[in-house]
């Protein structure tokens, strides 16, 4: 039987009730007579012999690019590039996709008689990976075959001289790059396309890029220009990424694009209740959703987020293309958007989600309150194509505990950013203005970036453009359940309950709003008509 | 007269040490050796006396550790018993060339009150502050009027004060002001003494009445270039702000945003988890004095840089290795006198007038209470910052018994 496609639930007086994630927990809310709730599409099923669906696509590359094992021979300096811990959510179940790609490169490239190969993990500006995180994504024989022998990198990108300037975009955009990666005979990325977002000619011109690169496309200007970032066509940050593509390909920099996509399984069984619709509960779901809510109330926070992030997703793979970066992510967007793509009419005067433990930025950390925005506003906000899911001058309500809490290791910068750049102004234009270039030049952070596991210090910056588009377009938005400190240095209200978040939003919104739920995770993108 | 007398009396000041310890700060003025008592009027010491009658009178950090009982032991022999406390005075002066007039009292007692002649070379350069002699001369020992028992204090309807303390308050200046120029002269002497230079990062550590007008003199008289103050409680953060800081944080906030300023790398057991830094901000005023602060202070600031204690201090156990290590200076801002300004030598009494004006200081005075309320006023002192005020004082005016403006606000 094939899975079913995605569905938009109107709300009658028979509907159960609705589930939220609150962080590391979830309830169930009784959403008023006709709200509408977006259900993704069921899982899409997995490709049936992974390992040969790679080796096919390697061979059988798109666009313009010959097949990998021949780019391949003796003597060639190749860098294998692959997406950070930031990719995919939740962790997936072992063998990762990366690890399973890059065995099949790495075999291709012994074949030919490649020694000199390095491998690079595209951090961006996001943190370095811990061995155990990069054991998990690229499996022990990998692992061991390169880290020990320092061939297993990790891109920094404060090193100065292992970067190098490509040149300016016609539109002055700067082009500063790995140099280990640009200097290869050939450069294969390997991507996993978890959202429409992820890939194309972002994966390198992002990926193995430096500040100077990144600023030109990460600001408040592009941001708000992005509608969506899972519509590429739509999104300026998209179109500063290809106009970087563009000029890496004229610097001579050869790439084999590899994109992967993986269906929506989200949750292993035991937790399995969770990405079904509630109406379908089995009384096993029921149970499993009662015992396990009960037990996450009682369970000490700290407690709760580890128990959730050893949660291993148990996503497989549903696409796998290979070869010229433009016509591979042609390609994977098709594979993308068949999974996750629900049609949907017209929008909504309040949109509700639930914000869950996890986000790109805090695997095996704490979701601090930037992060509960960006994953809120950044990302589910923007889980759209054609027009945002809520109206113009709507209300956005999320639910998540939002703890003034933050892992210091992980997000020293974001510690400061909270405290001081928030405690003055939440206003966008102003923060990059008067706080941006002293954050992304502060010693101590580019110091714990590249020598502990920090985020750059001007991430947090980044996470706060992240809802430049939303916040723009908002009127309001509400956190239930979360510290009411925390939210309002966020600049936002805090409510305790549903119920009284949609009567803060009545002020907005008038008396009789449409309001529309999004179910998620797992992933889904609203095709708002 | 009505004074409330401060004896020596050992059982009773164990058991106000014992109380503040266990219920906080002021708890231990009920069983402590404070008491309102009905008194005779000081007796004039010599000429040059005259007789101050208390308008309002402050009640000042050090008055409430004494009253705590956790003075420092150095001030042993610089006090006499009983005395009575009370050195934030605005009053009536009768006697003298100011009979009749309102006077704002300089209450450190240097060798011109004490009848010393030739004076000490510290009150002949003008800095009373540092007279050598205050347990000699024609007075008992007392470092300042409100700790000798020979002068009366300003928890009084009556004391008496040497003309050389004593400045005239301008008619247009309220009581409210003018009770405010003593801890303003502090402060004022704080950041003279120990200038930031032009364009120096600063952080003032502690934002009650002392923290509040070193912020308010940094501003006023130097020129920072970045002041950081850490301030706990929300009015305090506003006032803070509003007297001239660039940034105010929460006190566990100070060291990042130290880092910040000073744009630093840092050391910690943990990356990311900051315990000093490794360079720091040019000045910090520690208008605290805890044995925290004085950690904080050393913590933040930069290698050669100044630490300037204006907050009272006491036993205190510090690791003073960073001090030695970075040759940081630690100086003490005690009292006033005379401040070096580019226009000369200017009394330091005549700059807190002025600061008091130019930064309205008067809207630091939150509180007035009548001295047979003194439990009440103590307590409220002792939790000012938690309740919202500031500066808590007597009102000793003899038509007003009841509750300022102020406290009506309130």
């Amino acid at each position: 039987m094939s899975p079913r496609p995605g569905f938009v639930l109107e709300v009658d007086r028979s509907t159960p009730q609705t589930l939220f994630w609150r962080g590391e927990g979830f309830g169930l809310e009784r959403l008023p007579v006709g709200s509408r709730v977006i259900y993704g599409p069921e899982p899409l099923p997995a490709l049936k012999d992974p390992d040969a669906a790679i080796r096919h696509a390697l061979d059988h590359p798109l666009g313009d690019s010959a097949p990998l094992r021949s780019l391949l021979h003796g003597g060639m300096k190749l860098t294998i590039a692959f997406d950070d811990i930031s990719l995919p959510l939740p962790p997936m179940k072992s063998p990762d996709v990366r690890q399973r790609v890059i065995e099949a490169v790495l075999d291709l490239a012994a074949q030919a008689g490649v020694d000199d190969v390095i491998l690079i993990a595209a951090l961006a500006l996001h943190r370095r990976m811990t061995d155990d995180e990069l054991r998990h994504a690229l499996g022990t024989r990998v692992f061991d075959a390169f880290a020990p022998h320092g061939l297993l990198l990790q891109h920094d990108a404060e090193d100065p001289s292992e970067l190098v300037h490509l040149g300016q975009t016609e539109e002055g955009e700067d082009v500063e790059l790995n140099k280990r990666a640009v200097e290869s005979d050939l450069l294969v990325y390997v991507n996993i396309n978890l959202v429409a977002m992820d890939g194309g000619h972002k994966s390198v011109a992002t990926g193995l890029a430096s500040y100077k690169s990144l600023k030109h496309h990460h600001n408040v200007r592009t941001m708000r220009a992005s509608k969506s970032f899972m519509d590429r066509h739509h999104s300026q940050l998209h179109t500063s990424n290809w106009r970087m593509g563009k000029l890496i390909a004229q610097a001579g920099v050869k790439i084999f694009q590899i994109e992967t996509t993986l269906n929506t399984d989200t949750f292993p069984p035991e937790m399995r209740f969770l990405q079904r619709r509630e109406w379908e509960w089995t009384a096993r779901d029921r149970a499993s959703f009662y015992a396990s809510s009960k037990a996450l109330d009682r369970t000490p926070p700290e407690l709760a987020r580890r128990i959730f992030h050893s949660v291993k997703a148990p996503h497989d793979l549903t696409s796998v293309q290979a070869g010229e970066v433009g016509a591979v992510h042609d390609e994977t967007l098709e594979h993308v958007f068949r999974q996750q793509l629900v049609p949907v009419e017209g929008q909504t005067d309040i949109l509700t989600m639930g914000l869950p433990y996890i986000c790109p930025y805090n695997v095996n950390s704490i979701m601090n309150p930037i992060l509960v925005a960006c994953l809120g506003l950044g990302y589910f906000f923007n889980l759209y194509r054609g027009r945002p899911l809520v109206r113009e001058g709507g209300v956005v309500i999320m639910s998540h505990p939002t703890p003034w809490a933050f892992n210091p290791v992980h997000h020293p910068s974001y510690i400061d950013f909270f405290e001081q750049v928030l405690a003055e102004t939440t206003d966008l234009l102003e923060i990059e203005a008067k706080y941006e270039t002293a954050f992304a030049t502060d010693p101590w952070y580019i110091h714990l970036y590249r020598t502990s596991y920090a985020y750059h210090g001007v991430h947090p910056f980044y996470m706060w453009y992240w809802c430049a588009h939303a916040l723009e377009h908002v009127s309001k938005v509400i956190i239930v359940g979360g510290d009411r400190a925390a939210v309002r240095r966020l600049g936002f209200s805090p409510a305790s309950t549903l119920a009284d978040a949609l009567e803060m939003a009545s002020d907005v919104v008038g008396r009789d709003p449409s309001i529309t739920h999004l179910h998620t995770p797992p992933l889904l993108i609203a095709d708002v008509q | 007269m009505k004074a409330l007398v401060f004896e020596r009396n050992l059982p009773r000041f164990a058991a106000s040490r014992i109380a503040s310890a266990l219920a906080g700060s002021g708890h231990g003025v009920a069983v402590g050796p404070l008491e309102l008592l009905e008194v005779d009027p000081p007796t004039l010491p010599g000429s040059g006396w005259v007789r101050l009658e208390p308008r309002l009178a402050g009640i000042c950090g050090s008055d409430l550790a004494t009253l705590d009982g956790r003075s420092s032991r150095y001030f042993e022999h610089l006090v006499s018993f009983p005395f009575v406390p009370g050195h934030e005075v605005v009053g009536d002066v009768r006697g003298g060339t100011l009979d009749g007039r309102r006077a704002v009292l300089e209450p450190v007692l240097g060798c011109e009150a004490r009848g010393i002649n030739p004076p000490c070379a510290a009150c002949a350069s003008g800095r009373k502050g540092g007279c050598e002699r205050i347990a000699f001369g024609a007075l008992a020992p007392g470092l300042q009027t409100g700790y000798c028992t020979d002068t009366g204090g300003g928890w009084s309807t009556g004391l008496v004060a040497h003309e050389s303390q004593l400045h005239e308050v301008p008619a247009d200046l309220s009581d409210e002001a003018a009770v405010m120029v003593e801890p303003a002269a502090c402060a004022v002497h704080a950041a003279c003494s120990t200038a930031p230079p032009s364009g120096a990062s600063v952080v003032v550590l502690g934002a009650g009445t002392l923290g509040l007008c070193t912020t308010a003199a940094l501003r006023h008289f130097c020129l920072p270039g970045t002041l950081v103050v850490a301030a706990k409680h929300p009015d305090q953060r506003r006032l803070a702000g509003e007297l001239g800081a660039d940034h105010v944080v929460e006190p566990d906030e100070v060291v990042r945003a130290a880092r910040r300023l000073a744009g630093t790398l840092a050391l910690g057991r943990q990356a990311g988890r900051i315990e000093r830094l490794a360079g720091g901000v040019d000045v910090v005023y520690d208008c605290v004095g805890s044995p925290q602060s004085i950690e904080q202070s050393l913590a933040v600031v930069r290698p050669g840089g100044d630490i300037v204690l204006v907050g009272m201090p006491g036993t205190t156990k510090v690791d003073l290795a960073p001090l030695w290590q970075r040759e940081v200076r630690l100086r003490g801002a005690y009292a006033y006198g005379a401040e070096e300004r580019p226009d000369g030598a200017r009394s330091t009494f005549d700059l807190a007038f002025e600061l008091v004006r130019a930064s309205r200081l008067e809207r630091l005075v939150s509180a007035a209470y009548p001295i047979e309320r003194f439990e009440e006023a103590v307590a409220h002192a002792a939790a000012a910052g938690r309740r919202g005020s500031v500066k808590i004082v007597f009102d000793l005016r003899r038509k007003s018994r009841g509750r300022t403006p102020n406290e009506e606000a309130e």
